[in-house]
């Protein structure tokens, strides 16, 4: 019964409109944009276009999910391009027997998934062991692996363009199960798996409170050098699943171009997502939201005959709406 | 006018959202003295500087310096009027060079470009004058951490000040640099410049300083030669006792029991580290309520953290439960059954963005989980439980912490570490800042607490509640124990003295 009187004291309290608008604000923008897209773009309600618009936001959102996790302890990662550049130039070393020969196909595929994957995540761990064991600020010491992890891609690859028709790994970015793109999947787990952790783990509690206030978690009992060298590992992950799609879906890799200007996407689409860049708060559904409505935007404006550079600044001028409007809930 | 007055404030008035901080507050300094200015934490000394430097804007009161009225908007105008401060963290641009950094903001040009002859010239000039040589195009960051404070002075007196203040300028010296800036503090006496010194060291006021203003509350309590004033005495104008006074309870702390204390729980002996912690050895038995009494400065908070291994020691062994207590860690140190409510509630302690229940289960909440999965339910009851037995008031277990007032949050944070039933519980500052009622709340809680057998470590600066809480008091004089005493021994007097001017064969 208290809880009851005490619920209505609060409601009493004059709503924010800002504050609505910063926790519902990428929903409604959404929603409008699907709106507008009925109305006025062709073909907008077909199948095809969701299709297209979901394996375009795919990899940005499973980079997205690792930076989520990365800018809630008060972090960034900048690598994730870079590493999925490392990726991309990996598997098809390995699934096209390149390195060392492997005869049977799907062993090759997996073998060359785990590797590619598992180097990338190796990477994202010495992110982290610069952070967390150096106390290295986040943008420097993952600009170390921004700059020369492009760098060793093209090196590995001797900087040549690998094409491969290998339709066991190309399933990764074309593939389709029950007429969903695999990458749709991926992306779909990852996001769900992630969204778990922060709510439901003590280890998603911990990263939030890291990024809260890292001296009381310290004094709190978090082991905070740890949590600090998985989630970098986690981004690093993350970046090079994202990285196979890519190869994936183009039958080709090129260490210059694979991940390309990925880090500011995802932060981009974490930043609209509603989640503070200083830390301490994480919403992997809002960065989900956030790549989409980025996504949608710019579909809208290129489906609509607008050119690609004006799509760019109206994407620059969402993430500032965004983060206008977040600052307003705050200060409120 | 008698005297030869350089500053003269009288009357000022500042309030902060309401709350006072200067109260009537006076401050008189004459030409070419060396005064020191002294007050507890929170005494209003910061305040009264900043308002003088034009950092705040004072609400009442009139300040007249070098004969005229004077009224600044910002510290450079300070500045430029001929008041210079030093900060305690010197605020030099490290990658610059001396001269840089010292003609900063008044550059001499020629031609319209910079001079770079002429700088150099004067910086060295001015350097000379404490008998400083370096060389003048190196970056400031180079140099010691001495030599960086001489820096910042001669910038100060760069600009002709008539008054420098120094705050705390002495923290981050050893002895030999404090010899050397004290021989600068002479020269600028002998050269007619009136200079301000905070200190919490009373050995270096009575080194260096001709009188002493001593604030406490917002008000000026009292101004003397420091010639003609005790330690003691000094001691007990800043702590607002008087020598000898007898007073009834002033907390809710009540008399108990010293027979129903248990064995020895917690010892450490010769603890050290840096200049903070120089050898402080202490125990505490189950049940009982150890205090820490001290000035600022005098290594009581640097000692807690030792123990609960939030610093890394350099010297000192601990023992728990009469084992060896090696934590590597606070995470060992909860392990072993520790629990540590730090002094800097919003610094150290809450996580402001997260709920009530989620800083309360901080600590406790690995504990809680089934394979890293969070059990809500089972947080639920224990949350709700020191809700209730804290009678914490908020809306419910999901109110963001920073939305509770202090004395909220600090029981939020006790209930942190009491929800990890700890063996000892090292509280620092425990009622700092907490209103009356939530104070007395807290008091009489570490009483139940203690009677329940929890051994608790009490940090406090306010006296009764040293004397009228603690079962035994540590007294703590510049990183050494200077004095252990029973509750029977600790009078105001007694713990005032050692505070003052104890010395560490009187402990033994």
């Amino acid at each position: 019964m208290t809880d009851a009187t005490r619920a209505t004291v609060i409601e009493r309290r004059p709503i924010n409109p800002f504050d609505l608008l910063a926790r519902y604000g990428t929903v409604i923008a959404l929603v409008l944009l699907i709106v507008f897209n009925l109305i006025f773009t062709t073909n907008f309600a077909t199948l095809q276009t969701l299709n297209v618009n979901l394996t375009q936001v795919c990899t940005i959102v499973i980079v997205a999910v690792g930076m989520t996790l990365v800018i809630a302890t008060g972090g960034i990662d900048l690598s994730v391009g870079s590493l999925m550049s490392i990726s991309g130039a990996l598997a098809p070393m390995v699934f096209m027997s390149k390195l060392f020969p492997i005869g049977n196909i799907y062993l090759a595929v997996a073998l060359a998934i785990i590797i590619a994957v598992g180097v990338a995540t190796l990477l994202g761990l010495f992110n982290g062991w610069l952070i967390a064991r150096f106390r290295i600020q986040p943008i420097i010491a993952t600009l170390v692996l921004f700059i020369a992890g492009r760098g060793i891609a093209q090196v590995m690859t001797n900087g040549q363009l690998q094409t491969f028709k290998v339709p066991e790994f190309q399933f990764i970015g074309l593939g389709r199960v029950l007429g969903i793109p695999f990458q749709v999947i991926v992306m779909l787990v990852l996001v769900i798996i992630a969204a778990w952790v922060i709510r439901k783990t003590v280890f998603g509690r911990q990263i939030l409170a890291i990024g809260g206030n890292e001296k009381a978690s310290g004094l709190s009992g978090i082991a905070v050098k740890k949590v600090k060298l998985v989630v970098y590992a986690v981004s690093g992950f993350c970046a090079g699943i994202a990285g196979l799609v890519v190869i994936a879906i183009n039958s080709a890799s090129d260490a210059n171009l694979v991940g390309l200007g990925m880090e500011l996407d995802a932060i981009a689409a974490v930043a609209v997502g509603g989640t503070l860049l200083s830390g301490g708060r994480a919403s992997i559904i809002g960065t989900l939201l956030g790549a989409l409505t980025i996504q949608l935007v710019r579909y809208t404006l290129l489906a609509n005959g607008v050119p690609d550079s004006v799509a760019q600044v109206a994407q620059a001028v969402i993430i500032i709406a965004a983060v206008w409007v977040q600052q307003q809930g705050r200060s409120a | 006018m008698g005297e030869d007055l350089l500053l003269a404030m009288a009357g000022v008035d500042k309030r902060f959202a309401g709350i006072p901080a200067l109260i009537g507050a006076s401050f008189e300094v004459r030409r070419g003295e060396v005064h020191a200015l002294i007050g507890q934490n929170g005494a209003g000394k910061s305040t009264l500087i900043k308002v003088l430097t034009g950092y705040h804007k004072k609400d009442a009161g009139s300040v007249s310096f070098d004969g005229k009225p004077f009224e600044v908007t910002s510290p450079q105008q300070a500045q430029a009027s001929g008041i210079s401060t030093i900060y305690q963290e010197i605020n030099l641009v490290p990658y610059r060079s001396i001269t840089e950094n010292i003609c900063l903001g008044r550059e001499k040009r020629r031609f319209g470009l910079l001079d770079w002859g002429a700088m150099h010239a004067e910086a060295e000039r001015l350097l000379a004058r404490f008998n400083i040589k370096a060389d003048v195009r190196r970056p400031v960051m180079e140099f010691s951490t001495a030599t960086q404070q001489m820096v910042a002075i001669a910038r100060a007196i760069g600009f002709d000040a008539k008054l420098v203040i120094m705050d705390e300028p002495t923290s981050s010296l050893d002895e030999r640099e404090v010899g050397v800036l004290f021989d600068v503090i002479r020269q600028l006496k002998a050269e007619g410049v009136s200079v301000v010194f905070v200190s919490h060291k009373l050995d270096e006021l009575y080194a260096v300083c001709d009188r002493v203003t001593i604030m406490r509350d917002g008000r000026t309590v009292r101004v003397a030669e420091i010639s003609g004033i005790g330690k003691l005495d000094l001691v007990s104008s800043m702590l607002g006792r008087e020598i000898a006074r007898v007073e009834g309870h002033a907390t809710a702390f009540t008399d108990r029991d010293p027979a129903k204390l248990g064995e020895t729980l917690f010892a450490a002996e010769h603890l050290s580290a840096g200049s903070a912690v120089r050898d402080v050895s202490f125990s505490i038995r189950r049940g009982e309520i150890a205090g820490f009494a001290g000035l600022l400065g005098a290594g009581r908070t640097e000692t807690a953290r030792l123990a609960f291994a939030a610093d890394k020691r350099s010297g000192g062994t601990m023992t728990l439960g009469g084992a060896p207590y090696d934590p590597a860690s606070p995470i060992d140190a909860i392990a072993a059954g520790l629990g540590f409510c730090t002094e800097d509630r919003k610094a150290e302690g809450i996580v402001p963005d997260m709920s009530v229940a989620e800083n309360m289960m901080l600590a406790l909440m690995p504990k809680l989980a089934k394979s890293g999965i969070i059990d809500e339910a089972r947080q639920r009851v224990v949350v709700e439980k020191f809700i209730k037995a804290l009678s914490i008031k908020c809306s419910g277990p999901n109110q963001k912490i920073r939305e509770l007032s202090g004395g909220n949050q600090q029981k939020v944070l006790l209930g942190r570490w009491l929800a990890t039933e700890p063996r000892l519980l090292i509280l620092d500052e425990p009622t700092r800042g907490i209103d009356v009622g939530a104070k007395g709340e807290i008091q009489a809680l570490i009483k139940s607490l203690a009677d329940d057998g929890l051994a608790v470590l009490m940090i406090s600066s306010e006296l009764e509640e040293v004397i009228e809480g603690a079962d035994r008091v540590f007294v703590l004089r510049e990183g050494l124990t200077v004095s252990e005493m029973t509750r029977a021994e600790a009078s105001e007097d007694a713990i005032m003295a050692a505070m003052a001017e104890g010395s560490p064969e009187a402990a033994r």
